[in-house]
């Protein structure tokens, strides 16, 4: 069965063409998203590879003490170290007090095992007065520290070029001697309780939006364009306003002497001199974001809302079902797809919140990305920040996969 | 609406308390906003209603703090403006045209990968700003562009492109190709087709998405509080720092300035999604 082949107006086989013209449309399609996907590879995705790359880097002290680890590396651990070990451990820090670096080292070896401080110290103020030959012997006469086995393990352990170590701390967890992963002490568990606070904060809040935005959206999408049009603008003036001008309300709002407060005790149920604490905890964090957040879940259901025909519900109550059966049965289950949107939005937001809980929350109403926030700009633990801000990057990438597929990128809808 | 006159009883009582729900729910989403205006009129330097204030006496208001706003001398409000406003204007032409570029390349047929490529292009507003803010204070420290205008433009439009890559997709979901096929037909280049026809036509939701770009611009916080030095200061850096140390009624004229332009932009806006309907063709 042979068929004639089909030849364009230049005599080339038409299918050949159509190919041709087909690449070149989508070679131009591919043009046309390339300048924005190159800017954002350069400018943000790497820069997001650079932090992951950061958080388990531990190259710093490598470079600092390169002969020491090179010796170390063959000792087993078990006795003391013989001679070459501390020859070279000789070797660095003369080095580094000529260089006057070896103040870097301090912390690092510090955060392996306290005491290292002052251990480092000593040594290199007396490093002058050490004599050629028998190393050993003289860094133990320094300080017997040298002499503990367990302080040149730690040495040991902050060798390799790469650690997770600032991961397990952000779940409270470390290396210990040996190597094997253990629970921090208890007075340093202090990271476990903010990834939950955080979690539930994130849940709650979703929760409190979903329950508020659900039945003013219905009223939005079931009113006559006119009335509706008019109640949008409080639902999309809140989300045009600044988030910190927002903010500021619930600061004015909030506060001791404020609005809430006084009515609170015109209604008798605080004293006026025993006014509650609304603010700086986790009570403010959590009425703030519920209105911050509110619009991004009532957008979405009213966008699904507004394609559910009125003739559904009315089938359904035809059919003898009470309205409250109908919505059940006829009308919530069209929803769900609004309600999914919507929650993941608001989850994805809440969990990352910075501003919000930064300003009302205080420290308990503080969630991880103000902790993020300090490791970088006051603690200036940068690769801490990282091992943080990488968990809670995989968390919202893993949410932002599931919504996905289930609701599509395309379909988030703005105003 | 009105309930139809056979309605029973429990359901009257049922629709009014529903109605009377959906009112609470709207009075906490826009009454935060209100409590600031009369505030920023106050004659004292506190910020809770005085008796003068609740009894509307003229003496109990002033526009102190809005001369404050402007003239005060140790106020940085001018140079934070300025900044905010340079910034803003710089991010917003970077995002929109980088963002409509891209829109035209993922709405096309003819997009390979298009879900991937959406994913990652709209990626940077779920990232959480503080994630992004590290990210790119490293990489900017890096290239040397740390507190300048320039590096914090560039993180501006990062931010900013995945709104008017929004917008415009959904603005030419609804667009009809075969009038650029006509045009191309009667002899027309694509960039000329462009301009003179397609443009015009997704022109609101390029402007909408323009309008984002710009707000998210000039609220931003997070990013510019890594990034900025004393130099490139904005309206939020310094509405952030006064509300660190204690609220002012300054702070509250600056807020009641801002809530004013987000009125005006909320309107623009409004009128932008209608006319785009109409030009789509979309009959509500």
């Amino acid at each position: 069965m042979s068929t004639e082949q089909i030849l364009s107006s230049d005599g080339i086989p038409l299918e050949i063409s159509l190919k041709k013209a087909e690449r070149k449309n989508k070679f131009r399609a591919v043009m046309l998203v390339g300048p924005l996907f190159l800017f954002l590879i350069i400018t943000y995705v790497f820069p997001i590879g650079d932090m992951l790359f950061r958080s388990i880097d531990d190259r710093k002290i490598t470079q600092m003490l390169p002969n020491t680890f090179t010796a170390i590396e063959k000792w087993d651990g078990q006795d003391l170290p013989g001679e070459p070990v501390y020859a070279a451990l000789y070797e660095d820090l003369a080095y580094l007090k000529k260089n006057k670096t070896y103040g870097k080292i301090i912390a690092r070896l510090n955060y392996e095992k306290g005491g290292f401080s002052s251990l480092i110290k000593k040594t290199v103020r007396k490093l002058g007065k050490f004599e050629e030959g028998n190393y050993k012997e003289q860094f133990i006469e320094v300080n017997k520290r040298w002499g503990q086995n367990d302080y040149l393990v730690s040495l040991k352990n902050a060798a390799p070029n790469w650690t997770f170590a600032k991961y397990l701390k952000g779940v409270d967890l470390k290396y210990d001697q040996n190597g094997s992963i253990v629970e921090q002490p208890e007075d340093r568990r202090i990271h476990k309780v903010l990834w939950l606070r955080t979690l539930k904060v994130a849940f709650w809040v979703t929760i409190f939006c979903f329950i508020l935005a659900y039945p003013i959206s219905y009223l939005l999408a079931t009113l006559p364009m006119k009335y509706s049009n008019l109640l949008m603008i409080c639902v999309l003036l809140p989300f045009w306003t600044s988030l910190l001008v927002r903010t500021s309300s619930w600061m004015v709002l909030l506060q001791q002497q404020g609005p809430i407060n006084d009515l609170i005790v015109w209604l008798g149920f605080a004293a006026n001199d025993a006014r509650p604490e609304l603010m700086y905890n986790v009570i403010g964090t959590f009425v703030a974001m519920t209105q911050i957040l509110l619009p991004f879940m009532v957008l979405p259901l009213y966008s699904v809302m507004k394609t559910i025909s009125p003739s559904l519900m009315r089938a359904g109550k035809s059919l003898g079902g009470t309205p409250f059966v109908a919505f059940r049965k006829v009308y919530f289950p069209l929803t769900i797809p609004g309600i999914g949107a919507g929650s993941l939005l608001v989850f994805i937001l809440a969990i990352g919140y910075y501003i919000t809980p930064a300003l009302v929350g205080g420290a308990s109403g503080s969630l991880i990305s103000n902790t993020i926030a300090y490791h970088m700009k006051s603690s200036l633990d940068w690769s801490f920040a990282a091992a943080l801000g990488t968990m809670l990057l995989v968390g919202v990438l893993t949410i932002y996969w599931i919504y996905n597929k289930l609701v599509g990128i395309d379909n988030i809808k703005l105003g | 609406m009105s309930l139809p006159n056979y309605t029973a009883w429990n359901y009257r009582i049922w629709h009014y308390t529903y109605l009377t729900i959906c009112g609470l729910v709207f009075f906490f989403l826009i009454a935060p906003l209100f409590i600031i205006l009369p505030l920023s009129f106050n004659a004292e330097q506190y910020i809770h209603f005085s008796a003068g204030m609740l009894a509307l006496d003229p003496d109990a208001f002033s526009l102190r703090w809005y001369e404050d706003m402007i003239y005060g001398t140790k106020n940085p409000w001018g140079l934070a403006a300025k900044n905010s406003i340079i910034i803003a204007f710089f991010a917003t032409i970077g995002s929109t045209i980088l963002g409509t570029v891209a829109a035209l390349g993922l709405s096309s047929r003819y997009m390979p990968y298009k879900a991937a490529f959406m994913a990652l292009l709209i990626s940077p507003m779920i990232v959480p700003l503080i994630i992004s803010g590290t990210a790119i204070f490293f990489f900017m420290a890096k290239v040397g562009l740390a507190a300048t205008h320039t590096g914090i433009i560039l993180a501006h439009i990062i931010l900013g492109t995945p709104f008017v890559v929004i917008t415009v997709t959904a603005t030419l979901t609804g667009f009809d190709h075969s009038v650029t096929r006509a045009a191309a037909s009667l002899g027309s280049n694509p960039v000329n087709t462009f301009m003179k026809i397609t443009l015009p036509l997704i022109l609101p939701g390029v402007i909408s998405g323009a309008l984002f770009a710009f707000v998210t611009s000039f609220d931003e916080v997070v990013v510019v509080l890594f990034l900025a030095g004393l130099e490139n200061t904005t309206i939020p850096i310094q509405m952030w720092v006064g509300l660190r140390e204690q609220l002012s009624p300054t702070i509250m004229a600056v807020a009641t300035c801002l809530i004013i332009m987000s009125t005006l932009i909320l309107v623009s806006a409004e009128l932008l999604r209608r006319r785009s309907e109409r030009l789509r063709g979309i009959n509500r």
